[in-house]
């Protein structure tokens, strides 16, 4: 590791009054949070900061269901929102996304913002004996465009950089339209998920919206997300303890056998957490017959574009739709 | 293109860091150290405190060989700092058995020939431990999924399950009587 001062603050205030910023791989200063993203980069010199400010303690754990939907703190864990009997019961969608992603002793460690804000599993992005790299070293190139690309973006790539974001949770959350809560010096600010990743475009470099200082206080999530069907389909190399090829989340409200609404976001395809309003648009006032539900997941390749090795998940996605809306509709 | 690392960065690298005074809590007695911020909890314990117990497999979260109890959780020593585990208690393999008793765990690791090499052995059995406490051991397929954080390269598997299932009953035996 390259050597950094550890700060460990007392208060938010103090904590934020260090300038770190996340999502930026030319900061001299950045949050530590559950580390278990941030201490594997660190390991590797993919991230090398010369002051690491720790949130341990300093940002808010609570999970609170209400009137308003549900609200989580930046420090709850993995572990903790999966297991929260309110979140299971009402909005399954999350639990089911969480327990399908790393392995127990990670979501022990891992906290809700550290989640959203972990960087690419890219290979290119993780080694830096690779020297092409936008993203981590912007004017590099991109080594993944002629290289190894199965795990790559479909969606929203751009010619500097096809990385997929990681992230399950994100994915569920975002078709649930979350909206993170933000603190900086300057005060306080609530973003959409939607918005609070940007596309590579030309500068991959720069992955969020957060203004230097910036941490994530807390995750809202409204209430018109609770209680519909819905599936986390997640597709993998390995039954478990493995990263989406392809991930679906669905939730659906149905009248009799037709869909009413329906909302669908994808992962392991985007270069940020994917929602699809134009499929959703086509399944709503449909049935859940599978031609009719294949047409409309097909619009999910609208834009899409294939690299070589990961062209398969261009399909696999229509498929993880359909199947995903198949087995929300068919929960009783 | 793979290039090596540039000199710049191997320097820095060996650069110091000013130590910080680190107090932690393993296995029920605390330890003062003064430790460079960039230790994590594994090399702490086992470069600092020479509890060689809990190995190091890949140091990058993958393969479980690390894992640790911290405030009763199953954790990944090796992606934790040393520094931000102070004043939690952490309990490793060297504080699992009561003396010469061994923790039923451990015993039906023993009876039920669930390691080959061993390397993964200490972080199969803490996480088992807690997969047990956390009530997920209910059936071979919980466990498969429960433990997929623990990699066994010598395929022990089967007998890791069996020997999880069989402390499983012996803990809720004792826990009905
Ligand atoms: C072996 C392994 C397997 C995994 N598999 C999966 C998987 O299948 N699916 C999946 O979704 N994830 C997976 N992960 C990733 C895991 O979910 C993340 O590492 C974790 O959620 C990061 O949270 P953390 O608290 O540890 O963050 P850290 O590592 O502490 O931080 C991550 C980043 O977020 C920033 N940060 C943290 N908190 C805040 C905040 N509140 N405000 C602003 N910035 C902040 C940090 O500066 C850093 O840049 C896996 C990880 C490992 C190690
Ligand atoms: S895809 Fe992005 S992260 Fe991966 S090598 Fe290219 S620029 Fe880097
Ligand atoms: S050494 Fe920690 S998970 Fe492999
Ligand atoms: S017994 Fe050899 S790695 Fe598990």
């Amino acid at each position: 590791m390259h050597p950094f001062v550890l700060e460990r603050p007392r208060d938010l205030s103090a904590a934020l009054s260090f300038g770190a910023q996340p999502g930026r791989n030319d900061a001299p200063v950045e949050y530590i949070a559950g580390g278990t993203d941030m201490v594997q980069l660190l390991q590797e010199y993919v991230r090398r900061p010369d002051r690491l400010v720790s949130l341990a303690g300093v940002l808010d754990d609570g999970i609170e269901i209400g009137p308003q939907g549900l609200r989580f703190g930046a420090a709850a864990t993995m572990a903790e929102v999966a297991a929260h009997q309110g979140v299971v019961e009402q909005f399954p969608l999350i639990s089911q996304a969480l327990l399908n992603s790393a392995s127990p002793q990670v979501r022990n460690q891992a906290t809700m913002g550290g989640n959203l804000l972990q960087r690419t599993r890219c290979p290119y992005f993780r080694d830096v004996g690779y020297e092409a790299c936008n993203k981590r070293a912007p004017g590099s190139g991109c080594a993944a465009l002629e290289g190894e690309n199965r795990w790559h973006a479909v969606l929203g790539t751009s010619d500097d950089c096809i990385a997929v974001h990681p992230s399950d949770l994100a994915v569920a959350l975002v078709a649930l339209d979350a909206s993170v809560e933000l603190r900086g010096t300057g005060g306080d600010r609530s973003v959409p998920l939607s918005e609070l990743h940007r596309l590579p475009r030309d500068t991959p470099h720069l992955e969020t919206v957060l203004a230097p200082g910036e941490v994530i206080t807390a995750i809202t999530v409204p209430a018109n997300a609770a209680g519909l069907r819905s599936h986390y389909l997640k597709l993998r190399d390995r039954a478990s303890f493995e990263f989406a090829v392809v991930s679906a989340a669905v939730a659906i409200e149905t009248a009799g056998a037709r869909i009413r609404q329906a909302r669908v976001a994808l992962g392991g395809v985007g270069t940020k957490p994917w929602r699809l309003p134009n499929v959703e648009q086509a399944l709503a006032d449909r049935s859940l017959e599978p031609g009719e539900l294949r047409s409309a997941a097909a619009l999910a390749a609208e834009g899409a574009q294939g690299r070589g090795h990961n062209d398969f998940k261009i399909e696999l996605m229509q498929r993880a739709i359909v199947r995903a809306v198949e087995i929300a509709g068919a929960h009783a | 293109m793979r290039g090596a690392i540039s000199p710049a960065v191997a320097q820095a690298a060996g650069a110091a860091t000013a130590p910080l005074d680190v107090s932690l809590r393993i296995n029920g007695t605390e330890h003062r150290l003064s430790l460079d911020p960039r230790t994590t909890l594994l090399d702490a314990l086992r470069e600092h405190l020479h509890l060689t117990g809990s190995k190091k497999g890949c140091g990058l979260g993958q393969c479980g060989a690390c894992t640790v109890l911290m405030d009763g959780m199953r954790v990944k020593a090796c992606l934790s700092l040393a520094a931000l585990a102070q004043g939690r208690e952490i309990k490793t393999i060297e504080g699992l058995a009561q003396g010469d008793e061994l923790h039923p765990l451990q015993a039906s690791f023993i009876e039920r020939d669930a390691f080959q090499c061993g390397y993964c052995t200490s972080g199969q059995i803490m996480a088992g431990v807690a997969c047990i406490s956390e009530g997920h051991a209910g059936s071979p397929q919980d466990i498969r999924e429960w433990m997929s954080g623990n990699l066994c390269r010598c395929g022990a598997y089967d007998h890791i399950v069996a020997a999880i299932q069989d402390a499983a009953a012996v803990y809720s035996s004792t826990q009905e009587g």
